[in-house]
């Protein structure tokens, strides 16, 4: 094989070539239409479009104007449209019908076309054909599969896989994690070995395998090492318990989009808010992502000191010294300031929220959930959350949290906080409960069941004689016990790639189906480190508690 | 870290999601292979016939033959290719036809002999019997000029796979019940939740209901696929007779209530809900929508009457503090806020007294001790706040009690900005009395903090605190008298 042992880290591959591929196609489709045309975009795809192409480029293809798609009629002066309906869910696609239908109403012909991202669905087609506007309307698809995020995280954009696969047990994602795969093994691979764990992930190997085994092979240089396939339902306790990195925070305050994020004018402390990139091209960002945030602030302000002391280099000098500043140091000195401020208004704002909702009697009471002790005090806890209306994800949150780490509720207990639950946040979360039942994410007890099932279960992540040994390791990480259960999990894996195979490869890239945190990006990151390999992290979506538990809500019409 | 431990692989074997090797194939499958491998040896056994005449006009698809070759060589150089990668890694998925190297454009059908090579003899002789294979088989003998019109002759597998490809496909010559299930079979092998539903969609328009349902029992992927289907268009009442066939009925209770969101108008929703109360739902869903319903029907009525009374201007509290929303469809706490707020006061009769909503919807001490002590805080009564924790024993004393820890009550006052007065007197309720220290000190109660140091005879602790509160100050002045008092007993 080409590539032997290669102990050195090199430098990770480029993706930007995925982000050139996905706009060179939309270029095509575009193309593949002569004349001017108006898009239309789907809200859920704005902010991955922007990473992909700008304005100017579409102007450039004919794009008279962009809208965001929104249910009614088109008021529009082109004559040809491109309706670029690059939507996921089938559900909102529904009103698109209506559209054609009132144009054809005011005897209207316009020629649309519908484009599908990342693919065209059957059942789509066939809405169109009952509907009785298939031909009237062309569809299309843009293949726009991975979108990298940052260095080390490629995204898939595809928030609605975990609800559809294991909510609705609908594998229509299955085919197009297995593609995304392929894409990634044609450009960067061949992979050196598929590890997995779960259903969903075994499918979607299976589905790679088979469009190797369709499509052409090329003989590349290989730059993906290993690749796991993990199954976002073989660990649902970290990403429901409260994030404590810099990152993790950040996305469960402020809410990440595509690696984007909107400070509201409280953090900027100016009357606007402000857009961000969060990669590791923010310097200041890079270096705090990853720490505890209870870290971070002293780090920010020694930085602080730092840019003060830069600044204070101006006086006594010379002219001439003064303009080699101005030219060379000033700008990065600004740029770094202007971070500094952004990412000091951050930890403040979050510090306010943290502690308006006492954050740590939170943590405490998620960390006796996972020791599982104290758990009438956690109940009790949880039941004055729900009395007094706070936050009701969050409530939801605890309640997952206590049922998954217990084995499920009491069935006396799982009555009356659910009573109490709907009490407090509407009936009509009935529908949300059953949800959170069909998933197992919430559950009573069955008689007969002993805690022993969980320590066997959840236990085995935690309370362990090893998971010492990763607190150590992971200094500030392992403070809390979510890092642990995690860090021991990758050390399980860890151990399994030591017996399998001597690590020649130094890239694993692990397929995260349906979601993965940003605090477990930063322990792959942190493991990465010590053991000398780099991580990739692939995910079908970037997701929190508050992501998972919204899409498990059922109470909107 | 590096070891192996026995207990971790413990936790990969045991677990419930176990790490899987990709070679444990399930019984359906392997039987379903056996079929389709029944399927293509007749094939080959058809298309040899047809390739003695003329090879160049074979063509199941309109595509030129030079394509497929061309694509089955790809195939062919491509697993050779991978071989020596994956057999490393993983035992392979699919038995690949060992194909022979041929590069002739009759590789194809070169193929299905090797595929029919391999298929053993055995099954072939049992398929022939099989009567969904003689319905076409006769078809495919027909003349060529015939068979040229003939654009669908794929098995389940090549169907799922050309629709997975996105290229042309047909459904139509899928007619018996057993070709439709075993295509319906052979997509959810697939796992490709895309076709599974297109061939649902199929099955759908061209089995009836009752034929459906009946197979899908028995088919539990592609009956969740059949039902996120029928939900996304919002087939609700082939749903309905669906999950009553199945004896879902927890499900279909839910499923129609769940309607009740997409009804805007409030009496239509309650007429909804109330319609609602006959489903079969679980016992304890039972009483929730019970709940839902005698909510909405009261929060109707209190609407009505309060919109009136506010705009007539008669009641002071709507002036004061005039409602910011209407009640209509919020919570039950919400409501029974709410009624604490304008309600407050009213005989237990009336539908929006807090009393009666407690009674109603069974709301626990706690939850109503909570719940109003927010909304009389929130109207700085402090009066009615003392009367919820104010306890009468048998020999008159009053005491107060409280289900919840006054700690927590504190809190809650303080954060409804409570004056000091207030606050002072249930920081003194605390029990604990590190707690209660912190507390006063927290938010400044600096009687409490003095009693209690005097109480517990902390000469030291009160010097130095003597040193926080201002200078000639009410505190300090009580400080000092206190130091100065000899009849105390200091304990340091």
């Amino acid at each position: 094989m080409a590539h032997s042992v290669r102990r050195d880290a090199p430098e990770l591959p480029d993706f930007s070539l995925l982000k050139r591929l996905a706009r060179d196609q939309l270029i095509y489709l575009l193309e593949q239409l002569p004349g001017r045309k108006d898009l239309f975009i789907e809200a859920d795809l704005m902010s991955p479009l922007d990473r992909i192409a700008n304005v100017t480029t579409l102007k450039q293809h004919d794009v008279d104007k962009l809208y965001k798609v929104e249910h009614k009629p088109i008021v529009s002066t082109s004559d040809q449209m491109v309706r670029g309906c690059f939507l996921y869910p089938l559900t909102n696609w529904f009103l698109f019908p209506d559209v054609v239908n009132a144009d054809k109403a005011f005897g209207r012909f316009r020629r649309y076309k519908i484009i599908f991202s990342p693919q065209k669905f059957y059942a789509c087609e066939n809405l169109l054909e009952e509907q009785g506007i298939f031909g009237d309307v062309t569809t299309d698809e843009w293949s726009f599969y991975l979108l990298p995020l940052d260095d080390d995280i490629i995204s898939l954009e595809l928030p609605e896989f975990f609800r559809d696969y294991f909510l609705e047990g609908d594998q229509r994602w299955v085919r197009t994690a297995g593609s995304a795969l392929h894409l990634l093994h044609s450009v960067y691979g061949p992979f050196s070995k598929v590890y997995g764990i779960g259903r969903c992930s075994k499918m979607a190997y299976e589905s790679w395998r088979e469009q190797v085994e369709e499509g052409e092979q090329r003989a590349l240089q290989a730059e993906i090492g290993n690749v796991f396939l993990i199954d976002r339902d073989v660990d649902l306790v970290t990403p429901l318990c409260s994030q404590v990195v810099y990152e993790g925070l950040v996305d469960d305050i402020f809410r990440i989009k595509c690696g984007c994020v909107e400070f509201c004018p409280d953090v900027t402390s100016s009357d606007k808010s402000i857009k961000v990139m969060l990669n590791s091209q923010d310097k200041v960002f890079n270096e705090i992502r990853n720490e505890h945030f209870s870290q971070v602030f002293g780090f920010l302000s020694q930085k602080a000191r730092n840019l003060q002391t830069a600044y204070d280099k101006r006086s006594g000098m010379d002219i001439k010294q003064m303009k080699t500043f101005v030219s060379e140091e000033l700008k990065g000195l600004k740029q770094e300031h202007r971070l500094l401020s952004l990412h000091i208004g951050a930890s403040e704002s979050m510090m306010k929220k943290k502690t308006k909702q006492d954050f740590q009697e939170l943590l405490k009471t998620e960390h006796s959930l996972l020791e599982g002790f104290e758990i009438r005090e956690c109940i009790s806890y949880i039941e004055e959350h729900i009395n007094r209306q706070v936050s009701m994800v969050e409530s939801m949150r605890l309640l997952c949290l206590l049922s998954l780490t217990e084995n499920g509720l009491l069935p006396k207990d799982y009555r009356s906080l659910k009573a109490q639950f709907l009490q407090s946040y509407g009936i009509e979360h009935l529908l949300t409960f059953s949800n959170l039942k069909q998933l197992g994410l919430l559950v009573e007890q069955q008689p007969g069941e002993t805690l022993t099932v969980m320590e066997s279960r959840v236990g085995k992540l935690v309370n362990d004689k090893t998971a010492g040994k990763l607190t150590d390791a992971f200094s500030s990480l392992a403070k809390k016990s979510n890092f642990r259960a995690l860090g021991r999990r990758i050390n399980n894996k860890w151990d399994t790639i030591m017996k399998w195979n001597d690590i020649s490869w130094i890239f694993q890239t692990f397929l995260k189906v349906c979601g993965c945190t940003f605090s477990e990006i930063s322990a792959l990151r942190f493991l990465g480190r010590e053991k000398g390999l780099k991580f990739i992290v692939v995910t079908t979506a970037i997701t929190n508690s508050a992501r998972l538990l919204e899409s498990m809500l059922d109470n909107h019409a | 870290m590096m070891r192996g431990k026995p207990d971790e692989d413990d936790y990969w074997n045991s677990s419930k999601f176990k790490a899987f090797t990709f070679d444990d194939e399930d019984d359906d499958f392997t039987r379903l292979k056996e079929s389709k491998r029944a399927v293509n040896s007749i094939r080959s056994l058809v298309e040899e016939e047809d390739e003695e005449d003329d090879v160049e006009k074979v063509s199941w698809s309109g595509e030129p033959v030079g394509s497929i070759s061309w694509s089955v060589k790809e195939t062919e150089s491509s697993i050779r290719s991978t071989g020596e990668v994956r057999d490393q890694s993983f035992p392979k998925i699919h038995t690949a036809p060992s194909l022979p190297k041929n590069s002739s454009g009759y590789s194809l059908s070169s193929l299905f002999k090797g595929k029919a090579k391999t298929g053993s003899f055995q099954s072939f002789s049992e398929s022939f019997g099989d009567p969904s294979i003689r319905n076409y088989a006769p078809e495919l003998r027909k003349p060529k000029s015939e068979y040229k019109d003939y654009v669908s002759d794929w098995t389940p597998e090549e169907t799922v796979k050309r629709m997975q490809q996105g290229k042309v496909y047909s459904l139509e010559k899928f007619r018996s019940l057993q070709d439709k299930l075993l295509l319906l079979d052979e997509a959810v092998n697939a796992h490709d939740g895309n076709v599974i539903t297109a061939v649902l969609i199929y099955l759908k328009k061209s089995l009836s209901k009752e034929i459906l349902f009946r197979e899908l029992i028995t088919r539990e992927i592609a009956l969740r696929h059949y039902i996120h289907y029928l939900k996304e268009i919002g087939e609700q009442k082939l749903l309905v007779e669906l999950f009553k066939s199945m004896d879902r009925t927890e499900d279909m209770a839910l499923m129609q209530y769940r309607d009740h969101l997409n009804v805007r108008d409030e009496n239509k929703r309650r007429d909804f809900l109330k319609n609602c109360l006959s489903f079969p739902f679980s016992p304890d869903d039972a009483t929730h929508v019970q709940d839902h319903y005698t909510l909405l029907e009261r929060q109707i009525i209190i609407e009505a009457n309060d919109k009136q009374v506010e705009s007539s201007g008669q009641a002071d509290i709507f002036k004061k503090y005039p409602r910011k929303a209407s009640i209509l469809n919020m919570p039950i706490i919400t409501t029974l806020y709410y009624s604490c707020f304008y309600h407050y006061g009213e005989s237990d009769g009336t539908f929006s007294s807090p009393a009666n909503i407690r009674k109603t919807f069974r709301i626990s001490d706690k939850q109503f001790l909570l719940t109003c002590l927010g909304a009389r805080a929130k109207l700085k009564a402090w009066f009615d706040v003392d009367a919820l924790f104010t306890t009468k024993n048998w020999l008159g004393y009053t005491k107060k009690r409280s289900p919840i820890g006054f700690h927590r009550i504190v809190d809650i006052l303080q954060k409804n900005n409570a004056p000091v007065q207030v606050l002072q007197d249930y920081v003194n309720l605390v029990e604990d009395v590190e707690q209660k220290i912190s507390l006063a000190q927290k938010y400044k109660c600096h009687d409490v903090i003095i009693n209690t140091y005097r109480d517990l005879k902390d000469r030291q602790q009160l010097i130095v605190y003597r040193g926080k509160v201002e200078k000639g100050s009410s505190e300090y002045r009580k400080i000092e008298e206190i130091l100065s008092n000899s009849q105390l007993r200091w304990k340091n």
